[in-house]
């Protein structure tokens, strides 16, 4: 008997639950700080990721004209 | 009156305050990157609760919460599943992946990431109709539990309330795209946050504690009179800290749907997906993950929890079991109890949770209907692009509010759990397998994906028309065409899922027919993957 349940898959699924839920916090502290834009290559990816959209948006733009022209 | 009245104006200040972070995200704005995936620089705490309040509906918590009245505690495994694949695996294998993907390939919407993952515009725009389509049905259901809700609490008139409800969330997705609904999802999970969270505590805290009441909730089994459970046994049940007897109707329910269906469905839902594409980096996932975490497990927990403890409180003060105070309506369980055995300023913000859990669902849904139709029906098929995309998107929104209000004039009320696992599972047959390869698997190749799309979409549809009980009913096609309910009535076919179906299909028919065609260029895979670990 855990927590006053008998069924071991009940209460497997009640500690389940609570440990599962453990494993979200400790991975998001331990992570907090990781896969950020202060590394070097993110930011320089970011810069490459901004020009290309912003091409992108200008030749949708400008195919827009076109076909509305 | 007096309390009606002070109902009436706390909803009208949760109403005003949700226009006025609406008008907020209206203001920010501007382009189709901003409409579509919040110029893909949201917050962590604004990503992480407005995943987990899309994720839960009404239905989440009063529907399965009544279930577990019913049933009981083996539902808790939903809510395993439901963090550990909804939001653990969903956030750090498949979220991080499809973000720089997504990126990489300048994806807005998921059939817009599934189309340039394979190359195939067929992909886009066929999935678009899926969702379309398909989400009418969920979003009228949400709609309509929604406007139920507002009749009975706030004795309006039902089509009064649904309209009313359908042109508040309409204006604020309409008008702020995806941060109008990411914003106004943050507002309304974190009052659905503090509310479960003070039931929870509460609800043990007038039971006498954790193992006191669980305890209470073991014995009473033993207690109650046979035929009060009379009904619940012949299905399956054994107790309500037990399992359903294995191969019983109730344990494939539980398994195959509630499980398998909503547990395992999660990874493929569109109106999810996108959010992983709304952050900036891997940095805001991880912290998402653990904000997700705690906020999936407090609503689902404390509602099934709290749905099967209900039985104790009914029993030791009116001598009845929960199913019998609410005269076998099992979606009243939660409400009663809150209603019997909490104050009243609770069970007015426990209102505005539920109207939260509603409002927060429907609005993710509407926004991706619309989004579907302007960037994946409509620009994919006419080949227009640009600024166009954010107003044939507005347009499609206010279509499928439109088409959602007339469906929920029509459906009746007991149409809410077939719509959900309807949606469930179509889009777990649909875009499971092939997400799933899009992600993890170069080899797969456009033919296999489109295959895969399609069998699995038609594998579904067909089990939900023809086999599945709880929607062949419903639907009553089976029943015109071949003049039964289902086409065999042999034990366990009727209760299970399509899901257990469609998605092995899916997986193997993509599998196959990948081996079999041509592998995608180098040069596309590189684009797709590149950063991708």
């Amino acid at each position: 008997m855990v927590l006053g349940i008998n069924d071991p898959w009940i209460w497997g699924a009640y500690i389940g639950c609570i440990l599962v839920t453990l494993l979200c916090v400790v991975y998001g502290i331990l992570n907090w700080n990781k896969g950020g834009e202060d590394e070097k290559g993110q930011i320089k990816e970011e810069v490459k990721w901004h020009e290309k959209e912003k091409e992108m948006q200008e030749k949708e733009l400008g195919l827009w004209d076109e076909e509305d022209a | 009156m007096n309390e009606f009245l002070i109902l009436s104006i706390v909803v009208l200040i949760y109403i005003v305050i949700t226009g006025y972070v609406g008008y907020l995200a209206w203001k920010r704005t501007k382009t189709a990157d901003d409409y579509m995936v919040a110029g893909r620089e949201t917050h962590p705490f604004i990503m992480a609760l407005s995943y987990g309040a899309t994720f839960i509906s009404t239905a989440a918590i009063v529907g399965f919460g009544g279930i577990s009245g019913v049933y009981g505690m083996g539902l808790l495994w939903l809510t395993f599943l439901n963090i550990l694949v909804g939001i653990f695996i969903a956030f750090v294998f498949f979220g991080k992946r499809t973000r720089k993907m997504g990126h990489n390939l300048g994806a807005l919407t998921f059939p817009e990431f599934l189309s340039k993952r394979f190359d195939s515009k067929f992909i886009q725009y066929f999935s678009g109709l899926i969702i379309f389509f398909g989400m009418t049905l969920y979003a009228s259901v949400v709609l309509i539990g929604m406007a139920r809700f507002v009749e009975t609490t706030l004795n309006l008139d039902y089509t009064m309330a649904l309209i009313g409800l359908a042109v508040i969330v309409a204006l604020y997705v309409i008008f702020g795209g995806i941060r109008g609904v990411m914003y106004t999802d943050a507002l309304q999970g974190s009052i659905m946050f503090v509310v479960m969270f003070i039931l929870l505590v509460a609800t043990y805290w007038i039971m006498g504690g954790v193992t006191d009441a669980n305890q209470a909730l073991t014995n009473l089994v033993n207690i109650v009179p046979a035929q009060a459970t009379a009904t619940a046994t012949a299905t399956g049940f054994t107790g309500w800290t037990s399992m359903p007897a294995l191969g019983s109707p109730f344990w494939w329910t539980l398994v195959s749907t509630l499980i398998l269906g909503v547990g395992i469905g999660v990874l493929s839902q569109p109106q999810l997906v996108v959010r992983f594409m709304t952050v900036k980096s891997n940095k805001e996932l991880n912290r998402a993950v653990l904000i997700g975490g705690i906020f999936i497990c407090l609503m689902t927990g404390t509602a099934f929890v709290v749905g099967a403890l209900s039985n104790v409180y009914f029993f030791d003060k009116l001598g009845q079991l929960a199913i019998q105070v609410v005269d076998g309506n099992a979606d009243k369980i939660i409400p009663a109890f809150i209603s019997a055995s909490m104050p009243l300023w609770f069970a007015y913000l426990f209102m505005i949770a539920l109207l939260s859990a509603a409002m927060s669902t429907l609005s993710a849904q509407v926004h991706v209907q619309g989004t579907a139709l302007g960037r994946d029906v409509y620009e994919t098929l006419t080949k227009i692009k640009g600024d166009s995309s954010v107003f044939i998107a507005r347009i499609g929104i206010a279509l499928a509010m439109i088409l959602a209000v007339i469906m929920g004039l029509i459906l009746p009320t007991n149409i809410i759990a077939v719509g959900t696992s309807l949606w469930f599972s179509i889009t777990a047959g649909a875009f499971l397998s092939m997400y799933v390869f899009a992600l993890f698997w170069k080899g797969c190749t456009k033919a296999g994906a489109i295959s895969g799309l399609v069998v699995g979409t038609l594998v579904s549809l067909f089990w939900l028309v023809f086999e599945y009980k709880k929607s062949a009913e419903a639907l009553s096609i089976a029943k015109a065409l071949t003049g039964q309910a289902v086409l065999t009535t042999a034990v366990p076919w009727p209760t299970v899922d399509p899901i257990v179906i469609a998605l092995p299909v899916a997986f193997v028919v993509t599998v196959v027919v990948s081996l079999l065609t041509k592998a995608p260029s180098k040069e596309h895979l590189e684009k797709c993957f590149q950063g991708v670990n």
